[in-house]
């Protein structure tokens, strides 16, 4: 998994982007503001930001689920509009958002139903997929029957059926407790590297996104600005020891010091802008 | 929309055997057959000691006896009448769920027409519906079921129709915005998504509709119908003060009633034996 | 952002009123398409076809209906049939309401008794569920019979219409508060009847507006069906049955008995629902949108 600039296909390319929220004409907030980042093909970027810093408001934009005030977002070298209708990406929201009259194997074929794709390869689809999140023996049941933590596999699963250029999660993980937390770091990055896939990673949790990732981009409070972006070079495969190693803390430090500088954290800029977000009425 | 079970990954224990099982509900449900042949015995046990006159009120035993006695012979035949009534409730069951569903249909595809509807709807649900009881006898013809096909099936729009709008347009919008990053089209969503999630809502107005429907052939048979059906024989043998057929005939109609209900409760378990409410949890 | 809830409101009230417009536009529509013969002042209409309940005596024309009101409601009565149904229908709401009232308290209670009791609770629920399934409304004539053609009959009737899903939604608006909740007033050693007053009443409220708005409309109905097979001398009820034996010579006389008996079903309703609004307003709860 090489990164030679130049060489490596940009898979995402955000150009100036800002994002304003208007309520009847009139700007509400400034979500993100000056935006520009290019995601190469086979990264795992993690972005990383206070609350309302707008982390989830870029997620979006790049998954066209939103368009920018100003700016472009390109992915595969066409607008993001035009890569969700080619269907060139998967999501996983913090929610599993599994369909709970469907069976766990039914929940993975949905991508695959949509696109059209004849019956038998949606069955072999979906066999591969489950078994790529380790869930073989669970695809006759139903959501109601998993835990947490194995529902968000499922919608793992899900996202990949199609097999998308790029992944985009938006913080998965959240709702699970610490350890099933870490154990899924385990399980996304075993995925990433079986199916090479470009990962978009939304994050709260500072460990989390230096773990994962090959390059942090750390977010300012609102508006969204990039303060710092952290190139991760931390060796792969990453385990339980890399967590211990001195080179991780280095960097978990580096992405808080960022963090900070730019509000994230407390401190004047970070306590202002809270102020801010409640005054606006909660965050956007 | 997915609840996460307590256990972490592990499958639910095997239900117990059947014989098992039924000895549970038994024990279950035994305070409540207690109170049953409580109330019955109670009831014989005083018309008897006191000597009650039993005009209006007759002995259990009395009322078994009529029932007995009159199943297919002399004046009132109740078996016939409530295979009748019966024909004309479901037959009002059925014409008034299909212009429910038809309208919920149409409603839930146009959003403005929803807002314009539905209140209109819940308010005309307080109207006594059923006073119009005798204008459809004079329209359909007093001694033709369809008039009290009318009646059952006007009773029985309304909360199919209210219901179903609700279950097709009170969808999780995160599985909406699930689909529309897979850019399904609204076909799409309303086969994968509305349809399936409005079955719930659609189970729970045919509880009501089934009751609302005897209850619209039986008082819209008061107010004049052939002979031999339940409301009728209620009527007829209440003023030749034979308040034992009475009862009888009130029985059956309980009955039909109960055994309806339940047609519709072992449809729900059949259809969507994964929702919370069939499961037996405690839903909201 | 949402409506502000005032304005939200007068829209509906709006859409309620064009609807109304519409349904009247329709009937007059339908008589004018297929109905019988229209005749005024030196005019006639005859309409092109013929739609069988179009004609005046199935669907007799609106202002006939509204017409019929100012007129005596029996021949020779000094009495206009406005005046009648407004007593007619004050008379049923009367046994309606305290049947209603008497009927939810029995209901709060019960539920109560069950909440804190599994044993009475596992004893009767089941009746109380099998009693949903089975069509009340269809025996109010027999209550009628058994205890004599009065107002106490139609008061049980509209009480036991009542009780029943009043005590469902309050078992489970009783139980519905949040057991972090309940463990904090067992932290305080709150004795029960606090956490009722305290925790499980005020919770439970939301559910019971819920119920009270379906028993309102369904003690009217049973009220109603009561009287009328039942024979009781007053209320609307009777007024429909007679109306029904003499609809030949006055059709639009039923007609606008059945419109009375609308109008007090919304009426009994909204003051129903008025009440939820203030009741979970005053205490910060958002009344549900109908």
């Amino acid at each position: 998994m090489t990164d030679e600039p130049g060489t490596t296909a940009s898979v995402v390319r955000i150009s100036g982007v800002d994002k304003q929220f208007t309520a009847g004409g009139r700007v509400v907030t400034t979500a993100l503001s000056g935006i520009d980042l290019e995601i190469r093909r086979g990264e795992f970027v993690s972005l990383i930001g206070p609350s309302g810093c707008g982390k989830s408001t870029l997620l979006r934009l790049i998954g066209d689920l939103t368009t920018p005030s100003r700016g472009s977002v390109e992915v595969n070298g066409k607008p993001a509009h035009s890569a969700r209708l080619g269907r060139e990406y998967g999501m996983v929201f913090q929610a599993p958002v599994l369909f709970e009259w469907r069976t766990v194997e039914d929940n993975v074929k949905l991508p695959l139903e949509l696109l059209g794709v004849p019956r038998a390869e949606r069955e072999e689809r979906a066999r591969e997929m489950l078994h790529l999140v380790e869930l073989d023996d669970f695809s006759r049941h139903h959501p109601y029957q998993l835990s947490g933590g194995m529902q968000q596999r499922v919608a793992i699963a899900r996202a990949l059926a199609l097999q998308p250029a790029i992944l985009l999660m938006d913080e998965p993980f959240g709702a699970l407790d610490e350890m099933t937390r870490e154990r899924m770091n385990g399980e996304v990055l075993r995925i990433w590297q079986q199916t090479g896939t470009t990962i978009v990673f939304v994050t709260h949790s500072i460990p989390e996104a230096v773990f994962l990732s090959t390059r942090v981009v750390v977010m300012s409070a609102r508006p969204g600005r990039i303060t710092k972006v952290v190139d991760v070079q931390l060796p792969h495969p990453r385990n339980d020891d890399t967590r211990e190693d001195p080179r991780y803390f280095e960097v978990v430090t580096e992405v808080r010091e960022a963090l900070r500088a730019g509000g994230g954290l407390g401190g004047p800029a970070g306590l202002a802008s809270e102020e801010r977000l409640a005054a606006e009425g909660g965050i956007g | 929309m997915t609840a996460a079970a307590p256990s972490v990954g592990v499958p639910l224990p095997p239900r117990p055997g059947r014989a098992a099982r039924l000895g549970q509900r038994f024990v279950y449900y035994l305070p409540a057959i207690a109170v049953f042949v409580g109330v019955i015995g109670l009831w014989e046990l005083a018309i008897r000691a006191f000597d009650v006159r039993a005009v209006i009120v007759p002995a259990p035993s009395a009322i078994g006896a009529a029932l007995v006695d009159n199943w297919d012979a002399g004046r009132w035949p109740l078996f016939a009448a409530a295979r009748t009534t019966l024909f004309e409730a479901v037959g009002g069951l059925v014409i008034g769920t299909t212009i429910g569903l038809v309208v919920a249909f149409a409603v839930a595809r146009w959003a403005n027409a929803r807002d314009a509807v539905l209140p209109v709807a819940v308010a005309a649900n307080a109207i006594p519906i059923i006073a119009i009881a005798p204008i459809f006898n004079a329209w359909f013809g007093t001694t033709n079921p369809l008039s009290k096909m009318m009646i059952a099936a006007l009773l029985v729009f309304f909360p199919v129709m209210i219901n179903v709008t609700r279950g097709l347009t009170q969808v999780d919008p995160a599985a909406l915005e699930l689909m529309r990053s897979y850019a399904a089209s609204e076909w799409a969503i309303l086969r994968k998504v509305r349809v399936p999630n409005a079955l719930p809502f659609f189970l729970t107005a045919l509880k009501v509709a089934t009751t609302l429907s005897l209850i619209g052939a039986i008082v819209g048979e008061y107010f004049g119908g052939a002979s031999g059906v339940i409301g009728r024989v209620v009527v007829q043998s209440a003023s030749a003060l034979r308040f034992d057929v009475t009862w009888a005939a009130i029985l059956l109609g309980a009955a039909s009633g109960i055994a309806f209900y339940l047609i519709v409760v072992a449809l729900e378990r059949w259809l969507i034996p994964w929702h919370a409410s069939v499961r037996g949890e405690e839903t909201g | 952002m949402p409506q502000s809830p005032e304005r939200g409101w007068l829209r509906r009230l709006l859409v309620f009123v064009a609807f109304v417009l519409l349904i009247l536009v329709v009937w007059e529509g339908l008589k004018f398409i297929g109905g019988d013969p229209w005749r005024g002042d030196g005019w006639e209409w005859h309409p092109p076809i013929r739609i069988w309940f179009a004609s005046d005596l199935l669907l007799p024309h609106v202002w006939d209906i509204f017409g019929a009101l100012a007129n005596p409601v029996q021949r020779g009565s000094d009495q206009s049939l406005a005046q009648f149904l407004v007593g007619a229908a004050f008379y049923t709401w009367r046994e309606a309401a305290i049947g209603f009232v008497l009927g939810a308290l029995i209901g709060i209670t019960l539920a109560a008794a069950f909440v804190h009791s599994k044993l009475l609770e596992r004893a009767f629920v089941p009746y109380v569920i099998a009693s949903q399934t089975i069509p009340i409304v269809a025996l109010a004539p027999m209550i009628v019979f058994a205890f004599g053609p009065s107002v106490v009959s139609v008061v049980i009737i509209a009480t036991y219409l009542t009780f029943f899903p009043v005590t469902i939604a309050m078992i489970r608006g009783l139980r519905s508060p949040d057991p972090r909740a309940l463990e904090l007033m067992r932290s305080y050693a709150a004795s029960r009847w606090s956490v009722f007053w305290k925790l499980r009443m005020p919770a439970s409220l939301p559910y019971l507006f819920t119920a009270l708005k379906i028993s309102a409309t369904a003690s009217i109905v049973g009220a109603i069906v009561g009287e009328g097979p039942g024979g009781i001398p007053d209320g609307l009820g009777r007024a429909i049955v007679n109306f029904n034996t003499q609809y030949i010579t006055g059709p639009e006389k039923l007609w606008a008995t059945i419109l009375a008996s609308a109008i007090l079903g919304i009426a009994f309703f909204g003051i129903v629902r008025v009440a939820e609004i203030v009741t979970l307003r005053s205490r910060g709860m958002r009344p549900e949108a109908a």
